[in-house]
């Protein structure tokens, strides 16, 4: 398979990123030759194959449900680039 | 100079009064300082170490101290502690302030190690040669023409620079074994889940690992033992018992290691072959029993990993918006806009391609043809490691395809950066254990390792192993 470059504009906004006319142009030709060489996977008959998410498989450890204190509203605000002493601060979502 | 080889003699120097823990620290604050060049450290903890080796000289004297007591430890900037800046080489936390600390940090200082600083990296972890860094390239001590390796570049070239005791990497596709192959330093990649994750920034979540760079095999040993085990704040951090990695490797046991020619073409360089048949000789030598092994489906290994942690990332990623921590751009009108303005301004090239790629290959239309396919894929990699341990304790491959390259040869053409991790990856994607042991050097000096793989949670067959190999080097 192979993407186009009206592709890779769409994969951008899905990926909430910009990028100028050049850079489309390389990274198209890029991520084509990655996704060339990844279909090699294709020469491989997984039907019977059951997927692995992660590579050991135990059961998830998981912790009492008891309440406890976390993190205070001052730490969770101290690396905000925007806020009062109550919230986060951002632009305005509704025009 | 150091008068001291490994910890444990470290310990007993310190114990008798020969060695001084606050000159000692400062030897290694005067080494990063001769050579700034290397580049390998994004903060220096100067007065902090200073006034921590006071404090440790006494604890010594009093006989209260840790099991690393003194041990001096950089550590990768990919992983927190509390109210130290963290990068995570990224121009998006050229500001960040991290208020926990990661569990294996914590266990390193409640042992009462010393760290003196955060190491260098590629960006989020995302590089095989550390010339993806918003801080600058880390170069290789050996040799500063050649890149030291990556991700954790700036953690094993200051292990070979002597710029510090030990030092804590990550390793998700390769990023402390192959580093620690380029830099001549032995690299411990531990079993998925081994080490608690907790306060390290993700990058793939089934594939992160921390681990350990050291001088020595009995150092690797020692720190291994004091960060491996069960934290509950990590729920894939596994609840087994950690083995005495550094009373285990005292022995001489002696094991069946599989050699396998899966792959073996790929390692281009007839250097890392003859390196590669010469451990494999020594190891006989040594009485271990070599097994002829196969891994067939070795070569699918480097299309299924950069499928699936480039998905993995995509998503981990996603919490980078501007909105709550991290650099938000300041020219946006709207919400939307500040997400995607942040986001370009904020991330380098490399981990913009790795997040567009992950993005599709999880988008509506995609997600059966490559990531499924791909967890496939990897549970056929996973199954042939399997039936290999049935019949063999470790596995000896390779740790890099060639001798470490130089700076700028292959930034232009990221698959065959991608390539270059073809001996690595498959142990990301198996959750096994690898180590890299330094075997020597190529024709032009630089440093090649060799590779061990054992099956899940046998570290220790790893160590005992790389002391065999240490050991007999000294014959």
């Amino acid at each position: 398979m192979s993407v186009s470059q009206s592709d890779v504009k769409y994969i951008a906004g899905l990926a909430k990123l910009k990028f100028e006319d050049s850079e489309i142009d390389s990274l198209t030709e890029q991520l084509n030759s990655i996704l060339f060489y990844i279909d090699k996977l294709n020469q491989l008959d997984t039907s019977d194959v059951e997927p692995l998410s992660y590579p050991v498989e135990i059961e998830l450890n998981m912790r009492d449900d008891i309440l406890k204190a976390s993190v205070s509203r001052k730490e969770a605000l101290s690396n905000a680039p925007d806020s009062n002493d109550e919230y986060f601060k951002v632009p305005k979502v509704i025009g | 100079m150091l008068p001291y080889k490994s910890h444990n003699e470290k310990i007993t120097l310190l114990k008798n009064g020969s060695l001084d823990l606050v000159e000692n620290v400062k030897y290694f604050l005067s080494e990063i300082e001769k050579r700034k060049s290397l580049n390998c450290f994004l903060e220096i903890f100067s007065d902090d170490v200073i006034q921590n080796a006071e404090i440790i000289s006494e604890k010594i004297k009093t006989g209260k101290a840790g099991k690393l007591a003194g041990m001096v430890i950089a550590v990768k900037d990919l992983l927190s502690i509390k109210g130290k800046r963290m990068t995570c080489g990224s121009k998006f936390l050229e500001n960040f302030y991290p208020i926990y600390t990661a569990t294996c940090v914590q266990r390193l200082l409640n042992e009462d190690a010393i760290i003196i600083g955060k190491t260098n990296l590629d960006e989020f972890a995302m590089g095989s040669s550390n010339e993806n860094s918003a801080y600058g390239i880390v170069r290789n001590p050996v040799n500063e023409a050649y890149v030291p390796g990556g991700s954790s570049g700036g953690s094993a070239a200051a292990v070979a620079a002597f710029q510090c005791d030990v030092a804590i990497g990550t390793d998700t596709g390769g990023s402390i074994r192959q580093p620690a192959a380029f830099c001549g330093v032995y690299g411990l990649k531990p079993t998925y889940g081994r080490v608690s994750r907790y306060g390290l920034t993700s990058f793939a979540s089934s594939f992160d690992t921390i681990g350990a760079f050291a001088r020595t095999t009995y150092d690797v040993a020692a720190l291994m033992e004091v960060i491996s085990g069960y934290d509950e704040m990590d729920s894939t951090s596994v609840k087994y018992d950690v083995d005495n990695y550094s009373e285990d490797i005292k022995s001489f046991k002696k094991f069946r290691i599989g050699v396998t020619s899966s792959l073996i073409h790929e390692a281009y360089s007839p250097e890392i072959k003859s390196k590669w048949i010469a451990t494999i000789e020594k190891l006989k030598l040594l009485g271990h029993e070599i097994v002829y092994i196969d891994l067939p489906h070795s070569e699918y290994s480097i299309a299924a990993y950069y499928i699936l942690t480039t998905a993995e990332a995509s998503s981990n990623l996603a919490r980078f918006d501007g909105a709550r921590y991290a650099k938000r751009s300041n020219e946006s009108k709207d919400l939307s806009e500040m997400y995607i303005n942040s986001r370009s301004e904020g991330f380098g090239a490399e981990v913009k391609r790795r997040i567009m790629l992950g993005t599709y290959v999880l988008s509506s239309g995609y997600y059966d043809a490559y990531y499924l396919k791909a967890q496939k894929v990897r549970r056929i990699i996973k199954n042939d490691f399997d039936k290999c341990f049935k019949q063999v304790d470790a596995i000896i491959i390779p740790t890099t395809p060639t001798p470490p390259f130089k700076i700028g040869e292959k930034t232009e053409n990221p698959l065959e950066m991608y390539l270059s991790d073809i001996f690595t990856t498959t142990a990301n994607l198996a959750g096994i254990p690898g180590i890299s042991i330094p075997v020597g050097h190529s024709e032009n000096g630089l440093p090649i390792g060799i590779q061990l793989l054992a099956d899940q949670f046998n570290e220790s067959t790893l160590l005992q192993l790389s002391r065999q190999l240490e050991m007999y080097n000294y014959l």
